[in-house]
This record gives C-alpha cells, sequence and structure tokens, in this order.
C-alpha cells in the first residue's frame, strides 16, 4: 500500500511511523521547515517539505500515481478540507482521511463529503458522557455513512418502560433495541424483554429518531 | 443589495468601502478586531467579529439573507471552505472567493462560485506588458 500523510504533527508522525513498522510505502508532507527537519532524521527521504494545499506540492509527494490512501492531518480543517477535496476530485484517490480539529466545523465536512473523518475532541467527549451520570443517553458509535448509530441508555425507577415488554413498547421504524445488559450479563434483545430498573439497554437507530427512543425509554 | 463580505483586510476592507458607496447593505466579518479599523471612522454598517467558517458567525451575519457574499480573507483554503458552505448549506446566489494561488484557482474553478486570483491577474498583466513592450 503506498500512504500520503499530510501534515507532520504528533498524528501525522506516528501514523507515518505505524505504516513504516508495518513495511508500507508512506511520504509524509510537513510545511513547517524546522519540523520537517526534524522529521527528515527519522523518515529520511520520506519526507516531503511544503504546504499540502498546494498542487505542486502534493504532486511531488505521489499524488499522481495515485496513493491508495491520504491522510489528512494538519492542525487546520480548512487545509484537511481542501487536501481530501483535491485528493478525491482532482487525483483520483480512492480513500481519504480526514481530522477534524474543531468539532463545530464536522457539518463542514460532511457537506462536502468529506468522509470518514475523525475527531479526537468529539471522542473525548463521548467518552465523557459514558462517565457522567448527567448523559442519561450515551452515544456509542456513529455510522456516518450508514446514517445509523448505536446508543446506551440506563432505565431507571422513573421510566415509563418498567416492567414492559420490548414489543409493546412500539419503537419507531427506523430503530431497534440491540441488547440488554442486567447484573453485568448482555442478553440479545428479543420482543419478549421485559425491562426493568438499572438496565443498561443499547439501541441501534438512525439519528433523527433518537428523541422518540429518549422518550419511550426515559420519558424525558 | 445585501452583501457579505468575510476578512477585512486591505482587499475586503476597500471592497466593503466601495459598496458601500454605492448603496448597498454591507456586512463585514473579521477575526482580529484591530483590522476592522482599515473600514474608517464614518463606517456605520454592522461588523460581526469571528471566523467565517463558524456557521454561528455567517448567520449572524445574515447569511440567510444575503444575495452576495465575497470571501476574502487571507487564507485560500478558508476562502473556499467558506465560498462552497455559503453555496451549498446556505444557497447565496452570488458567491466569490479570493484565492491567491493560481493552482487551487483553476481546481475549484466550475464549482459554482466566481473566482478571483490577484496572483494569477498579476502575471497576466505583467506578461501581456512584458510581451508588448518586447514588441515594440
Amino acid at each position: 500500500m503506498f500512504a500520503i500523510v499530510v501534515g507532520g504533527g504528533k498524528v501525522g508522525a506516528n501514523v507515518t511511523r505505524s505504516l513504516m513498522e508495518l513495511d508500507q510505502e508512506v511520504v509524509v508532507v510537513e510545511n513547517k521547515p524546522t519540523r520537517a527537519d526534524h522529521l527528515e532524521e527519522e523518515f529520511g527521504h520520506r519526507v516531503v517539505h511544503g504546504d499540502g494545499t498546494e498542487l505542486y506540492v502534493l504532486e511531488r509527494a505521489g499524488i499522481t500515481r495515485p496513493p491508495d490512501i491520504v491522510v489528512a492531518v494538519t492542525g487546520d480543517d480548512e487545509d484537511n478540507l481542501v487536501i481530501s477535496q483535491l485528493s478525491r476530485e482532482r487525483y483520483g484517490v480512492k480513500k481519504v482521511i480526514a481530522r477534524v480539529n474543531d468539532p463545530r466545523n464536522q457539518p463542514h465536512f460532511d457537506l462536502l463529503g468529506v468522509t470518514p473523518t475523525v475527531c479526537p475532541t468529539q471522542r473525548i467527549l463521548a467518552l465523557i458522557e459514558h462517565e457522567v451520570p448527567e448523559f442519561d443517553l450515551v452515544h456509542l458509535l456513529e455510522l456516518r455513512n450508514e446514517n445509523l448509530e448505536i446508543i446506551e441508555v440506563e432505565i431507571d425507577r422513573k421510566s415509563p418502560c418498567l416492567g414492559r415488554s420490548v414489543e409493546d413498547l412500539g419503537f419507531p421504524t427506523g430503530s431497534r433495541l440491540i441488547s440488554v445488559v442486567r447484573d453485568g450479563t448482555a442478553e440479545i434483545a428479543v420482543g419478549a424483554t421485559v425491562l426493568r430498573d438499572g438496565d443498561q439497554v443499547l439501541a441501534i437507530l438512525e439519528p433523527g429518531k433518537e428523541t422518540e427512543v429518549r422518550k419511550i425509554l426515559l420519558g424525558r | 443589495m445585501r452583501a457579505i463580505v468575510i476578512g477585512c483586510g486591505r482587499v475586503g476592507a476597500t471592497l466593503a468601502r466601495t459598496l458601500d458607496e454605492e448603496g448597498w447593505e454591507v456586512t463585514v466579518v473579521e477575526l482580529d478586531e484591530d483590522n476592522l479599523s482599515r473600514l474608517g471612522p464614518e463606517w456605520r454598517q454592522p461588523l460581526v467579529l469571528g471566523h467565517g467558517m463558524d456557521a454561528k458567525v455567517l448567520e449572524e451575519a445574515g447569511v440567510e439573507d444575503a444575495d452576495v457574499l465575497i470571501a476574502a480573507t487571507d487564507g485560500d483554503n478558508t476562502n473556499l471552505v467558506i465560498a462552497q458552505v455559503a453555496i451549498r448549506k446556505y444557497g447565496v446566489a452570488h458567491v466569490a472567493a479570493r484565492i491567491q494561488d493560481p493552482a487551487r484557482a483553476e481546481a475549484y474553478a466550475g464549482r459554482g462560485f466566481h473566482i478571483i486570483s490577484p496572483v494569477k491577474m498579476a502575471i497576466e498583466g505583467l506578461a501581456s506588458w512584458a510581451l508588448a513592450a518586447g514588441s515594440r
């Protein structure tokens, strides 16, 4: 596999190193001269100096071959967006992964069709949700392309679904219970599964169905 | 006409003043408060402090009712993203972006927004001057 990594910061350098250890062909593009020199000590000829949003720099890195994958992981979202668009639309790169630095820019990546994306801030927030009791509904996994998400909800004493079976709850189309964890044991949810206080429930749903599902499970 | 000018550098500020003199409603979006002085002491039209890629900032500037949006920050990629968001998310009828790099200007041509490349204009101007001078 041939990969071009644009952005040689902590993320880019580590991705480059890992790909090298896996014996994959990789080139890393870095704009800042001091940083590029530093990278060169470790990665040698695999480093290309220059602005990875300039076409001639990308071409020097070998984008016309084209690479199997481009990884846009600079610290600027506008740069990652442009690198991704140019790679895919101008050079026909099949797979592009982009980093989202500011979660508020995620809608721009979605709007411009840049996917998949990785947003470390969003990931950390999702993990915090899991630990903070105020979050009664935790997003475990977002499947953007499939337009589905997996959520976790803990059923409490006030929940309107207590003592009722899954088939009676009337989940909307586009949503389904997956499993129930009770006393540390997980069970696949079936129609006859009756929900109890303290149950941890996993559900898969279209993001638009979240309010309805929350209402059924938590009553709020 | 209602226009939004993103970026209040030399280009953005002068452009905003020109449109203002023509009687347009002009809202200027700028990240750095110090740059707003380029508009001069007489400026009375709305100013929004913030980054032009921030959807909230664009909405505060009235992007939903704007006829014209011009992305004139000093960042080519910022302008490219703002221009595409203005068209595809907000449906602004007339959008232009300033793109210094001629290669990127060419790569993004034909995407529904107007591109002004000052570098390309300088190259073309100087080349035609040189060729004309050489043939005299």
